[in-house]
């Protein structure tokens, strides 16, 4: 059963629905005894970063997270559920993310912002398993005013240019993040979500 | 770099999609999840839904439609029409839509804006803005483009997006259904005006006219109903051309989900 974790912030359905789609069995769990019983797990995420890790703080979820990483289970964060796993954000000076990697995530200076449209990825397709079998001409729905610029090696994340590059998506052993919304990425991101089930 | 956003645009009333011209007139267009999910397959890069006939008794007919489309379209939805305060903005974002459009409950209260945006987001909060021309300027229309609001809409869109709004819904009150070209110069000035994102909406023809709304109108998303509506222009023939004319799209990959 994959788990979607519920903590308010703002719509999980569409992640439900998606998974639904593909034949997935999914649902919903907001406390931390229910997501240690799932064998996967989604953090989706729209909204800010402090307020989003202080209601993941405040419910025990976060340690929770700790506990089923450990474990070595699979976990994918999606958009601000990628944020989170680093360090910091420009977003909520301060405020500690969930620091798993290193990195602080900073806010676009240029262009229009939110980052709102269809973006493709430039670089990084190699060694992907999420991008498996999907074209490199594939297009991803994005929705964000901050961004991950980079990660340390080994982590060779792929990479989407807005004004300046940044972070996609990436995978690290069992972890896996996505910028973009593939729940709202047509086919390809339905091909996304299916790529990490099928692991 | 993004690829425009090409968005057809379901009127829906009591549970049809409905279209007319300069908000009168409409007729039957069809069943709205299956005109969403046709969009879909054949390269919508959104899709908007617009509760023209919204009233408190049928607010729930465009919930339900929200709540069908949402299980078969993975693409964002856009909803509007008749939303009058935070509860409803609540209401169509759990029933399957990724932004809601605000207009009129804007025009009365400019602060619900600040408050949806603090409680969703302002990535799923848009102003929809009904303009119409006023000598040199444009003035905000409210109630379905019957009621003048008196407010001008670039200080209005400047307003509306201090207060938090992640993108602008600009319809051309003067050019909705004629299929006449988009108001260029409105689109223009408020692309201009504002940092966020601006769907041009009001007037859509052929693809040549998509085209001088992304160009010369400075839009990043171009809204249409009638010319697809009545089949004489293809998603795919709107892409081809506007990438013959150099702009970025995106086209669906072979496999299907």
């Amino acid at each position: 059963m994959i788990a979607v974790v519920d903590y308010g912030a703002g719509n999980l359905k569409s992640v439900v629905k998606a998974f639904t789609w593909i034949g997935s069995s999914v649902r919903v769990v907001g406390n931390a005894g229910e997501l240690a019983q799932a064998d996967r797990v989604v953090l989706p995420g729209v909204g800010a970063f402090g307020a989003a890790m202080d209601r993941l703080t405040g419910s025990g979820i976060r340690d929770a997270l700790y506990e089923f990483l450990l474990r070595g289970r699979p976990f994918m964060g999606i958009c601000l559920g990628m944020q989170l796993l680093v360090e910091g954000s420009e977003e909520s000076p301060g405020c500690p993310g969930m620091s798993l990697f290193p990195g602080r995530c900073v806010r676009f200076r240029e262009g229009k912002v939110p980052h709102m449209g269809w973006n493709r990825i430039v670089s990084g397709h190699e060694g992907s398993s999420l991008l498996r079998g999907i074209s490199r001409d594939a297009w991803f729905y994005f929705v964000h005013s901050y961004c991950l610029e980079t990660l340390p090696d080994p982590i060779r994340p792929s990479i989407v240019r807005y004004h300046r590059e940044f972070v996609a998506l990436f995978e690290a052993e069992h972890i896996h993040a996505v910028q973009f919304h593939p729940e709202k990425s047509g086919a390809d991101g339905l091909g996304i979500l299916r790529n990490w089930v099928q692991q | 770099m993004n690829a425009v956003r090409i968005i057809p645009c379901l009127d829906v009333d009591r549970g049809r999609v409905v279209k007319g011209v300069r908000f009168r007139r409409l007729r039957d267009v069809g069943d709205p999840a299956a005109l969403a999910r046709s969009y879909y397959q054949l390269g919508a890069d959104e899709i908007a839904f617009l509760d023209i006939g919204a009233t408190p008794q049928r607010r729930p007919t465009l919930l339900k439609v929200l709540e069908r489309v949402s299980e078969q379209v993975f693409v964002p939805l856009l909803a509007g029409g008749g939303v009058r305060g935070l509860a409803d903005v609540g209401e169509l974002l759990r029933a399957g839509a990724d932004k809601v459009a605000i207009c009129s409950a804007a025009l009365s209260d400019p602060p619900l804006l600040a408050r949806a945006a603090e409680r969703y987001g302002s990535q799923c909060i848009v102003l929809s803005v009904d303009a119409r021309r006023s000598g040199g300027s444009w003035r905000a229309y409210a109630g379905g483009g019957r009621k003048d609001s008196g407010r001008d809409v670039l200080a209005w869109v400047r307003e509306a997006v201090t207060l938090g709004v992640g993108e602008i819904l600009l319809n051309s009150i003067d050019r909705d259904g004629t299929q006449d070209g988009y108001d260029l110069a409105l689109i223009r000035a408020v692309s201009e005006t504002v940092p966020v994102p601006v769907i041009a909406s009001g007037g859509a023809g052929g693809p040549a006219t998509l085209w001088s709304a992304l160009e010369a109108g400075g839009a990043d998303a171009v809204l249409l109903a009638s010319p697809l509506h009545e089949g004489k222009y293809s998603i795919a023939e709107i892409k081809t051309y506007l990438q013959s004319q150099g702009r970025c799209v995106r086209w669906l990959s072979h496999r299907s989900i």
